[in-house]
């Protein structure tokens, strides 16, 4: 049967490909809707001011406007009635509560939609126009006036706490979310008194801007005869986004509001987020009586879209004289920026701090972290979420330590591997299975370790430097269970749904709570389904992203839609299974347990009746063979897959980098990554998403930097200006992959979407160091910081 | 509002505009041919790519009435029918594209980098060539292993067909 070439493990070109590659893919964006009003956001220009007042008159009376509304405008709607109420809608609210070492809950309050007096960052929503057309919409909207009272604003994550900083939130102190920790101090401090050597650093996991390709959109429509919602979105999780405008901002009963995320274009993480536009749009589009659509200009994405990262940390790590692992103290400072955006409070802490034993036994381990508000944009989780910045910070202190001590670094890491599962952590975590040495024995031989040496002379002959860094990374993917989860303070369960739906002609339909923006989802789970019953793969459809269609589901993120979102559908592909065996059994006259099912056809063992799946699926709808039994007609089954894990995906990825000392440009000569996903449905899709997860990661190390001034403006707010990564910023990249098999899921798989994104940063900082000498080197490592750093070396050469 | 005509994937358009209107908001909101992308507001990333006469441009570059009597084409004019291009084929034999979004501009600049720069094309050539192309998904790496199979793919005889090239 097909199976082979189109089943798991088989490098099936995508199906979903053919509408891309010919244009007709269909983005939120490419949507139109008749009578459709255009939205155009007034945003705050300055980071932190009171609203005195907003004179919206001449943009009202401008050509071809329905209306103007402010933060005093969108109100909750009389239930069965057009009127309004004198309740504000709902914010928008963090779903996940961290409580500090006090016991006290995280302070904070939801995001208004539309500011109501105060706006926090450059890009808050103060205003919006609905027009006949978008430019009619941005010529209105310069026509409102607003008068702020300017106040002080707070931009820098290590001094948000200080005393006499401004309050962000009025009567919140020191602009502190929350002071949390995990592990065991006393423990830990023991550890360190009786270490032989500590090594300390001090260091700043840069602000990113996930910038997806396609900006967000939003079209709200409302059918005043049904009383119904309908939010086309650029969503990751178009359930999560409906239960949030339900539940939380009060716009539309949960089964009034049909929330359809179509193609999208990239995500990230910062597609996970319910945003003020989605909410605006909706209610506009009540109010109004016509679809108001939206869709971000890239400036506007760089403002107002979650940010990632933007960590100040120390951190330490003790060890023995021979080098073995006794202890590892961090303390984080994090920016959550302005508001608490969807997820953010789960980020640095429970996405954070529950990986910095990496891929150690590490007896000891105590973390730190406190957030902070700040003037600046959200952050939340973008790609790796809290894990890229645990590895940073525990592959630049291995790396950092082994040099110290005299030690090879990648001889230090390998005393320290954890070598038996299952392995429980100091902080969480049971790590479930690995073998972390054989991806590192794997990784040296592709990188060509043995010949660096010979490399490095070259390089130095020609008058540049050359180094060499690893990373041996771990993450936690298939963010699960539910359990756990809610035992962590998630407001949300982390299971995810499949829906099996075989029709009478035997082709099927998949209904499943992932969501593809990217990842390629309509060809690897169409090639589950193959692998499973035998199916040819054009009889498969993948259908997703409509909360009309698929009951519910969690989403995508934290590279769980293999690892969660497959093993649901697994489970739904058995019912199936052993219902059809059930049809066959009456068809072919025999008991159900004689049939075996293999290749696409059920057979009665040890003998030629069979029925091949399609027969037995039309069998299933006729019903004529039933004869009165308890079976019920139909071919259709669903599953909900709650994991007993995270699960761990882990690697190494060396990068081996060049430097010229004069102009302090970099150039990446070599990249290995060998990585351990458990099993694999698709190694070319798994192969995209390692190259662009090190992308990303390369793009933190050397270009990328949100950078806020003092006063609060985002002067990295578009591609001119923050450096993305280019074709030629970048190398080809060799992969390698080994397996173990996750025992957490039915499938055995790990999660592959993030660990590029997680395990680069420090490779490239630990090349670069390596390179240089010392340790003195800031991301992003960008040509002027290289070139300072070269001279850094040089200046005590001199002195001496 | 100001009147333009032009050609778009053969066929001849015509209407009144905005003159501020830009070409890409034209084909996008006018003709409805959406699959010329918006990414950027600086001309940074190349989403919105198609060829005047042939030549690539970026179509938030300049403004529909200056493409009066311009013959365009997009992304959907690229196939010939229901047969592919041979450099849309490359791309999804290659895996050249995960969300999509930036395709349509990498494959219009990858057909017009033939154009100018033949069929043998290294791969240091075409990481230069794509400078005006934004990608967030891919990394690059199989956007550059697709340009250089559809490259050789529509060499002359090599079972691709023959390239379009514009009368100059």
């Amino acid at each position: 049967m097909a199976a082979t070439t189109t089943g798991v493990g088989a490098r099936v070109q995508r199906l979903e490909d053919k509408r891309f590659i010919t244009g007709r893919g269909r983005y939120t964006d490419d949507i139109e809707r008749p009578g459709q009003l255009h939205a155009y956001f007034l945003r705050s220009p300055h980071a932190h001011a009171r609203i005195q007042a907003i004179d919206t008159e001449a943009a009202r009376a401008a050509p071809g406007v329905a209306a103007v509304y402010t933060g005093r405008d969108i109100k909750k709607f009389v239930p069965t009635s057009d009127d309004l109420t004198e309740e504000d809608i709902g914010g928008l609210i963090c779903g996940w509560m961290i409580h500090s070492k006090d016991g006290s809950p995280m302070k904070g309050s939801a995001h208004p939609a539309l500011a109501r007096d105060t706006v926090r960052y450059v890009g808050d929503h103060v205003a919006v126009v609905v027009a006949e057309t978008l430019r009619q919409a941005q010529d209105a909207a310069e026509l409102i006036a607003v008068s702020y009272d300017l106040l002080e604003p707070v931009t820098d994550t290590a001094t948000a706490q200080h005393e006499g900083q401004a309050e962000v939130h009025q009567g919140i102190a020191r602009n502190t979310v929350f002071e949390w920790e995990l592990g065991d101090r006393a423990a830990t401090d023991q550890a360190f008194a009786r270490a032989a050597h500590v090594t300390r650093l001090t260091f700043t996991n840069n602000r990113l801007v996930p910038n997806p390709m396609e900006p967000r959109a939003a079209i709200g429509e409302y059918d005043p005869g049904e009383e119904q919602f309908t939010l086309h979105t650029t969503s990751q999780n178009p359930h999560v986004a409906r239960l949030i405008l339900s539940a939380f901002v009060g716009l539309a009963p949960e089964h009034k509001l049909r929330v359809i995320a179509p193609d999208v274009g990239g995500g990230f993480g910062s597609k996970i987020f319910v945003y003020a536009e989605e909410v605006v749009c909706l209610w506009a589009a009540r109010r109004l009586k016509r679809p108001v659509r939206w869709a971000s200009e890239r400036t506007e994405a760089f403002l107002c879209d979650a940010h990632g990262r933007d960590h100040v940390t120390t951190a330490e790590l003790a060890t023995d004289r021979d080098g073995t692992i006794l202890g590892l103290r961090v303390k984080t400072v994090a920016n959550l920026g302005a508001y608490l955006s969807t997820f953010a409070s789960s980020v640095p802490t429970y996405l954070y701090a529950t990986l910095l034993s990496g891929q150690y036994a590490i007896p000891a381990i105590h973390a730190e972290v406190d957030a902070v508000y700040t003037n600046t944009a959200p952050v939340d989780a973008y790609r790796g979420a809290g894990r890229p910045e645990a590895t940073f910070v525990v592959e630049r202190l291995v790396e950092v330590c082994a040099r110290e001590l005299g030690m090879d670094p990648v001889a230090f890491r390998r005393k320290n591997f954890v070598t038996s599962f299952p392995h429980q952590t100091p902080v969480i975590m049971t790590y479930d299975a690995g073998d972390y040495d054989a991806a590192m024995v794997k990784a040296l031989e592709m990188a060509d370790i043995a010949g660096l040496p010979e490399r490095k002379r070259r390089s130095a002959a020609a008058g540049k430097l050359r180094g060499v860094g690893y990373s041996a990374y771990i993450e936690a993917c298939g963010i699960a269970p539910s359990q756990a989860v809610g035992s962590l303070g998630a407001g949300v369960g982390l299971w995810e749904s499949a829906e099996v739906r075989v029709n009478p002609t035997g082709n099927i339909e998949v209904l499943t709570g992932s969501h593809s923006h990217g990842q390629g989802h309509e060809t690897t789970f169409a090639q589950l389904v193959c692998e499973r019953l035998g199916v040819p793969i054009d009889t498969v459809k993948i259908v997703h992203g409509d909360t009309d269609k698929v009951q519910f589901g969690m989403g995508t993120y934290g590279s769980r839609s293999g690892a969660v979102g497959m093993s649901a559908l697994s489970k739904a592909l058995d019912k199936i299974v052993a219902k059809g065996r059930k049809v066959a059994g009456h068809v072919l006259e025999a008991s159900e347990g004689d049939i075996e099912f293999k290749d696409g056809r059920f057979q009665v063992a040890g003998t030629d009746k069979a029925l091949g799946f399609a027969d037995m699926a039309l069998q299933a709808y006729i019903a004529h063979k039933f004869n009165g039994s308890e079976l019920e007609p139909g071919l259709k089954e669903g599953a909900f897959w709650d994991p007993t894990n995270f699960t761990f995906p882990a690697g190494v990825h060396i990068c081996e980098i060049e430097i010229d000392p004069e102009t302090g440009t970099s150039r990446i000569d070599r990249w290995t990554a060998v990585d351990d996903f458990g099993r694999v449905i698709n190694p070319m899709i798994v192969e995209g998403q390692v190259h662009g997860g090190i992308a990303q990661g390369i793009g933190q190390a050397l270009l990328e930097g949100a950078r806020y001034d003092p006063s609060g403006q985002l002067v990295t707010a578009s591609f001119m200006d923050y450096t993305m990564p280019r074709a030629g910023d970048l190398p080809d990249f060799a992969l390698g992959l080994t397996v173990t098999d996750c025992p957490s899921n039915p499938l055995g798989m790990k999660g592959c979407g993030e660990a590029g994104a997680i395990a680069a940063p420090p490779a490239v900082v630990n090349a670069l160091t390596d390179a240089l000498g010392h340790e003195h080197v800031t991301m992003p490592a960008t040509p002027e910081v290289i070139w300072r750093a070269v001279r850094h070396r040089s200046l005590p050469m001199a002195a001496e | 509002m100001a009147a333009v005509a032009m050609t778009v994937n053969g066929k001849a358009v015509s209407g009144d505009v905005d003159p501020r209107t830009l070409l890409v908001q034209y084909l996008r909101d006018t003709l409805r041919l959406t699959g010329t992308h918006v990414a950027c507001d600086t001309s940074q990333c190349g989403a919105c790519v198609v060829h005047l006469g042939g030549e690539a441009i970026k179509s938030c570059t300049i403004l529909a009435v200056q493409c009066q009597g311009a013959d365009i084409l997009t992304i959907e004019g690229l196939a010939n029918g229901a047969e592919l291009h041979p450099m849309q084929a490359a791309f999804r034999e290659h895996h050249g594209l995960q969300c999509g979004f930036c395709t349509p501009g990498m494959i219009m600049t990858a057909v017009d980098m033939v154009r100018r720069l033949g069929h043998e094309l290294d791969d240091h050539t075409i990481r230069e060539e794509l400078e005006g192309n934004l990608c967030r998904c891919t990394g690059y790496h199989n956007i550059v292993k697709s340009i250089a199979a559809g490259a050789r793919a529509m060499a002359p005889g090599a079972g691709g067909e023959p390239l379009r090239v514009a009368a100059e």
